[in-house]
């Protein structure tokens, strides 16, 4: 195709830049005509807000959905979640069977979680039958961990809610919500250490669903040794792994970054733990990834002209199941490290190559099936068109209402790019 | 034959001394007493009677598999007239150098003693030993300043007086001729070439599949000794914690794979520091634990003391043997155990002057044999400009390759070190990722532009490396 694609960034990070002047595309600025904009999660609310009014032509393509907040502002998508569960469960699919607690066998993957001040009387309820229970307060607006704390008394959220509603500076955010959630207070340790994971995962089309999982993705280790014991409560750097946290503490390594790859936890599960559950957590890590999609695709924007990468938080308790934390619209470009910073711009070349296909002018109205070979890093993790196909033939051969549950069809190590085939 | 035969209820009574002291010897003892309750135990066939329900519950296969580990480590039997310095090490001139090496660590230690001002061991007091309690599983949070300590020595140093090892029986001569060795390393040794290696490593051949192994041996773990151990470190303060710290820190937490072990890489090393069990591998090591001498008593042998108790000073990158096993245990005292005997059992070769065939000597002159006849245009090319491989390879090999090759790759690497019972084929490695880089190094013009080409060994997968190196580049 003839011309060369126009971009403008509003994120001056190097593994953006040098990614676009690798393909020969030119910079513009946001008023000429772009094909390609990278952009904050500020920007795009300004470019498909009502006023605004921007109509966005075929060869034009954006790195978010326009209401990508359904899934990365933390408490829609805890309702999304929920609204999800409740409508599998009123259809009478199998995957919203329960157990005897009347816990959900296989999407119980988001800690128990409400919405502050909304729900104050249901967390309240909530934190009386378990009293020592420790609950984690986080504003919905905000990333790497900015206004985050810890409590373990009534008293604590109660003096919170007054204070907010005193103070003068707070006054004109007091429409800001928290969302509080059950503090996952038996995390896997390693070395003595918590650790959460970030996975990166790209959606290039919400329906029909189409999401990549990237391969490299890593544990963020905190500084300090993990004590669970409540005087440390309000010592940060033990319990948030944010790397703008973790930053600010002394014992910061610049070297790593507090940053192990994901293949290394893998390593480390297989030997102490045994390949088996190893594989079956890893499975489930994917099962709660396309599960948190498939919660918000009928709910979102799927303009044609976007993409998105999103930065999963992942933590794994000590009977190694993975807990979703949340889910981040715009992953940190940032590089801590040498091995970070070929890791995001490998990220970043991998994204382009699915979203931007051999770098020439964008049209939105490709099928947006690229070819095995582009997919670098990335694997499908679900593709909804093939998993129809594929399921409608299973469905005949397996018994009515057998789950398809997280064990589901992945073989893996050979060698193969396997697809997902959940429904 | 006789000499066979008592050589034989030597070993046999050895080990039997050796077990006894042991945990299966006690557990054996109680499974023998309790076994006593069962019908199936007769008295009048009482010892057959025991011996059959040792087999069927498993515990003779236990049993079996002890003597088989001492048999690893018991040195073979030797000429009734040779002195014991010569199971150490048979040639006198290897045991002068060793001799004096070891001369050479204790007298810096020493002087960084003294320029310290910091004894060499000390009792804590009883708030510090409650203090280290309180933070044993968070030691690496403690940032103690460690500016004036520096590793008593590193590879280099050591690769120095390895270069310089010269037998003085032995007569060069001024010809060269195309058996002239033209590395650094100078001593006469017999080394394997690629026919017996192959031979050796038959089972690496390449219509054989090589696997990793999923489960790890059961080890009687002993939790009490290392409790005790842990105990040690405690009540007492030594100058070589410092430097185990100190190394920790300039090598394992900053290193991709390992930071996240800190912590217990302390537990192991400040552990094993005080471990007298690990004398016993003086006896065949070339090396011999340094003394020290209480207060005021130098040079009075009734008062001299290992130092430090477990006769081993640590150096620039000794955590590195700790490390890799970090990933395959998860409690302290088990990866102590096996850390501890894969120390006794092997690495303790690689910083040893000896002429064993697993000692290091053997290692780099195995490494430079290999490249100077089997890639010998890549031999002559880094030699003229000033890279002799062995500048490159040595540190790899001194560490038996950790910190240099991924860890799923490094383990692959140890489980033939512990299947094959030699340490022979980290030089084989170290010379088939020579061949492997060879084209890139074919084009280098100084050793910096030489070691770039391999700085970064992560990315190498073992063992095809080592199948093609033996059984495909050269024949």
């Amino acid at each position: 195709m003839a011309g060369k694609v126009k971009w403008v960034t509003d994120i001056e990070k190097s593994v953006l830049i040098n990614n676009f002047e690798k393909r020969g595309w030119v910079q513009v600025t946001e008023s000429e005509d772009w094909n390609f904009y990278w952009m904050s999660v500020q920007t795009i609310r300004n470019v498909f807000s009502v006023e605004t009014g921007y109509r966005l032509s075929d060869d034009q393509i954006v790195n978010h959905f326009p209401n990508h907040y359904e899934l990365t502002r933390k408490d829609l998508m805890v309702k999304n979640i929920k609204r999800y569960r409740k409508e599998l469960e009123k259809e009478g699919s199998p995957l919203a069977e329960k157990d005897e607690n009347g816990k959900y066998l296989y999407l119980d993957f988001v800690p128990v979680t409400y919405m502050l001040p909304a729900d104050y009387n249901l967390f309240v309820e909530e934190f009386r039958k378990n009293p020592s229970s420790t609950w984690i307060m986080k504003p919905c607006g905000k990333a790497q961990g900015k206004g985050i704390f810890l409590i373990n008394r009534l008293s604590q959220i109660k003096k919170w809610s007054r204070d907010s509603k005193t103070s003068s500076f707070v006054s004109q955010s007091t429409k800001e919500a928290y969302v509080i959630s059950l503090y996952i207070n038996n995390p896997l340790l390693i070395g003595g250490r918590k650790f959460d994971l970030r996975l990166y995962v790209l959606v290039s089309t919400y329906r029909p669903l189409r999401c990549y999982m990237y391969k490299l993705g890593f544990c963020r280790f905190c500084t300090v040794k993990y004590t669970p014991s409540t005087s440390e409560l309000d010592n940060m750097f033990v319990h948030l792994t944010n790397v703008a946290i973790q930053k600010h503490g002394e014992d910061y390594n610049h070297i790593h970054g507090g940053k192990w790859t994901v293949s290394n936890l893998r390593l480390y599960l297989e030997s102490t733990r045994g390949r088996e559950v190893t594989s079956k957590l890893f499975d489930e890590i994917h099962w709660i990834i396309v599960q948190s999609l498939k919660a918000v695709a009928p709910v979102m924007n799927n303009d044609k002209h976007c993409f998105e990468c999103y930065g999963y938080d992942i933590i794994i308790d000590d009977k190694l199941k993975p807990w979703l934390i949340e889910v981040n619209a715009s992953p940190s470009l940032t590089s801590s490290t040498a091995n970070d910073r070929i890791l995001k711009y490998n990220l970043i070349n991998d994204t382009l190559n699915i979203a931007v296909p051999n770098g020439e002018i964008p049209d939105c109205k490709w099928n947006k099936s690229p070819p095995r070979e582009v997919l670098g890093h990335y694997e499908i993790l679900y593709d909804e068109e093939l998993a129809q196909g594929d399921g409608a033939e299973r469905e005949l051969r397996s018994r009515p209402g057998q789950t398809p549950g997280p064990k589901g069809g992945r073989s893996r190590d050979t060698g193969r790019t396997v697809l997902t085939t959940w429904k | 034959m006789l000499q066979e035969e008592s050589d034989l209820s030597l070993i046999i009574a050895q080990i039997v001394q050796k077990l006894k002291g042991s945990n299966l010897y006690a557990q054996l003892e109680r499974q023998a007493w309790a076994s006593l309750q069962r019908p199936e135990i007769r008295l009048e066939s009482l010892k057959e009677d025991i011996k059959e329900f040792f087999k069927i519950t498993g515990w003779e296969k236990k049993l079996q598999n002890a003597v088989y580990s001492e048999l690893n480590v018991y040195p073979l039997p030797r000429h009734p007239a040779a002195p014991p310095e010569h199971l150490k090490e048979p040639l006198v001139y290897m045991r002068k150098a060793q001799g004096s090496w070891e001369k050479r660590i204790l007298k810096s230690l020493n002087s960084m003693c003294t320029e310290l001002s910091i004894p060499l061991a000390r009792k804590r007091p009883v708030g510090q030993q409650k203090e280290l309690l309180n933070k044993w599983n968070e030691m690496g949070t403690d940032e103690p300043d460690l500016s004036l300590f520096r590793p008593v020595y590193a590879p280099k140093d050591f690769l120095e007086v390895l270069i310089n090892l010269r037998n003085p029986n032995y007569e060069n001569g001024d010809s060269l001729s195309f058996r002239t060795h033209l590395g650094l390393i100078q001593v006469p040794l017999k080394v394997k070439d690629i026919p017996e290696l192959k031979e050796c490593f038959v089972e690496l051949g390449l219509n054989t599949g090589q696997l990793g192994i999923d489960d790890s041996t059961q080890v009687p773990p002993d939790i009490l000794y290392y409790e005790q151990l842990k105990t040690n470190v405690i009540q007492h303060d030594l100058l070589v914690d410092s430097l185990i710290y100190k190394d920790v820190k300039l090598t394992a937490s900053n290193d991709d794979y390992y930071f996240v072990f800190e912590d217990y890489l302390y537990q192991v090393l400040l552990c094993f520091s005080r471990d007298t069990s690990v004398l016993g591998h003086f006896a065949y090591n070339s090396a011999s634990p340094p003394k020290s001498y209480i207060r005021g008593k130098l040079g009075l042998e009734e008062y001299a003391v290992f130092y430090p108790p477990n006769g081993v000073i640590p150096f620039h990158g000794f955590s590195m043997y700790v490390a890799p096993l970090c990933f395959l245990y998860h409690e302290p005292y088990k990866l102590y155990q096996t850390f501890r005997e894969m120390y006794v059992r092997f690495f303790f070769r690689l910083h040893s002057i000896s002429s064993h065939p697993s000692g290091i000597v053997s290692l780099c002159l195995l490494f430079e044999t290999l490249l100077q006849t089997y890639l010998p245009q890549l031999f002559y090319h880094l030699r003229e400009i000033g890279a002799q491989p062995l500048r490159i390879s040595f540190k790899w090999m001194v560490r038996a390759f950790s910190g240099y090759l991924a860890t799923d790759q490094l383990l692959l690497l140890w489980d033939r070190i512990l299947g094959y019972n030699s340490l022979e084929i980290l030089a084989v490695l170290a010379a088939a990722v020579f061949a492997f880089r060879a084209v890139n190094l074919m084009e280098v013009t100084s050793l910096a532009a030489a070691e770039a080409v391999l700085a970064d060994l992560s990315t190498l997968k073992v063992m095809p490396l080592l199948q093609i190196f033996l059984f495909a580049t050269v024949t």
